[in-house]
């Protein structure tokens, strides 16, 4: 989508520092601050929460234990709330989980077409893409053109599921486990799942892609 | 609504392009609009998907032509003038006219890290049996509603087959005005692309869709 909102400066013509979009958020904060509707300090911890410490990191760690104890496995895919509260991840966002599996039958995508529904807890806050119209307008009708514009080329039997998060229920992917890595640990696994394996628009990487 | 925000199975909007080592925000005023939003949400002003049918409320030009960002600022903007919290030009020239309202809540930091992992849930007790089991074939009705819904449009009028019952759940279309959270049972409904598409579908595809009670009707498998 474009940045049409001068989200730089350059506005100098009014003397000022600001760009309008800046200038406007910033009476807006102002505003809502003044009349008591906001604390500043809980601004600020929101940011730095979303920023610094709900990611994609949390997700990986779901993944990696999935991939190396089967009771957890069934446990996430039965009811996948719990199961990633085990891990002490969950919350605004991730209230109500799924977790689908890949298998070597059928790969699954997820999307929001109507807006932007993510697993927060486990992926944090969403990429611009992700949130953007080209995907959200073609997840749903050609989620293999989509694959390959992030370089995923699948064979055409392998069957695709593609999840549309229109309501509450958030989906995270469960990508399948790479070859050549038996007897890692979690956390060795957890650095090959990337943020785009558990949105189901990219693969783990290989054993001979990270320094293991 | 049949909105610029129904996107699915739109055309002409190019490829996806993925940005490599995406940062969380592109710019200050991102940061602030979406601590802003959450922490005004938080007050119980109103609700997530009042929030969304404000959002999704823009003119269509003007929210395909708005950063995310900003889509979330032109409404927030909207619900506090709307809930009357500060007036338009309060807010536009950052000056205070008057005391606030009182509201029910206000997030502060050191509730914030055991409130959000506390989670909102949207689930709710039943209150009548489900209509429909896994298997159930239903087909989607063909709704239009001017207001705030969570059936998009690619899949209105098709049929799909029941694939998870997931308890009930407030109702987006009535909370979103504040006209009750109705909770109603929700289904995930697996439908066929070439039921979606057609001739264009992929024939190895299936597009699961998250569906309220009222938005379904019995088919005759």
């Amino acid at each position: 989508m474009a940045h049409d909102d001068h989200d730089h400066h350059h506005d100098h013509a009014h003397g000022s520092e600001l760009s309008p979009i800046e200038a406007r958020v910033r009476a807006l904060e102002s505003i809502l601050v003044e009349k008591g509707y906001v604390d500043p300090a809980a601004l600020d911890a929101l940011v730095e929460m979303y920023e610094t410490k709900v990611g994609p990191h949390n997700g990986a760690r779901v993944v990696a234990r999935a991939w190396t104890d089967p009771d957890y496995r069934a446990r996430l895919l039965a009811d996948a709330t719990p199961a990633i509260a085990e891990l002490d991840i969950g919350g605004r966002g991730g209230e109500h989980m799924v977790v689908v599996a890949n298998t070597p039958e059928t790969h699954n995508l997820v999307v929001c077409t109507l807006c932007s529904c993510y697993p927060w807890p486990v992926l944090g806050l969403p990429p611009v893409w992700y949130k953007a119209p080209p995907y959200r307008a073609r997840a749903v009708s050609d989620p293999r053109g989509v694959l390959a514009e992030f370089g995923v080329s699948l064979p055409e039997a392998t069957r695709i599921a593609v999840w549309d998060s229109t309501a509450e229920t958030r989906y995270m992917v469960l990508p399948m486990r790479p070859a050549g890595t038996e007897g890692w640990d979690e956390a060795a696994l957890a650095a090959l799942v990337t943020r785009d394996a558990m949105i189901g628009t990219g693969l783990p990487r290989l054993p001979g892609e990270v320094a293991a | 609504m049949n909105g610029a925000q129904d996107l699915g199975g739109m055309h002409g909007f190019g490829p996806v392009r993925p940005e490599a080592d995406e940062p969380v925000f592109h710019a200050d005023w991102e940061r602030r609009v979406f601590a802003l939003a959450l922490a005004m949400g938080f007050t119980g002003t109103w609700n997530l998907d009042g929030s969304r049918a404000a959002r999704e409320s823009l003119p269509p030009a003007e929210y395909l032509a708005s950063s995310y960002y900003a889509i979330w600022l032109k409404a927030l903007e909207k619900q506090v003038a709307e809930h009357g919290l500060a007036t338009p030009e309060e807010m536009g020239s950052g000056v205070s006219a008057g005391p606030g309202r009182p509201v029910a809540r206000v997030l502060t930091a050191d509730i914030l890290g055991p409130r959000f992992r506390a989670g909102f849930p949207s689930d709710r007790p039943a209150q009548a049996p489900a209509r429909f089991a896994v298997g159930d074939t239903v087909r989607a009705r063909n709704i239009h509603p001017k207001g705030h819904t969570r059936l998009p449009r690619y899949v209105r009028g098709h049929v799909g087959r029941v694939e998870h019952v997931h308890g009930a759940f407030v109702l987006p279309d009535t909370n979103a005005v504040g006209a009750g959270e109705n909770p109603r049972w929700l289904y995930t409904v697996g439908f066929a692309a070439s039921e979606l598409w057609g001739p264009d579908g992929d024939p190895n595809q299936r597009v699961m869709v998250e569906a309220f009670e009222p938005y379904l009707d019995p088919e005759a498998a």
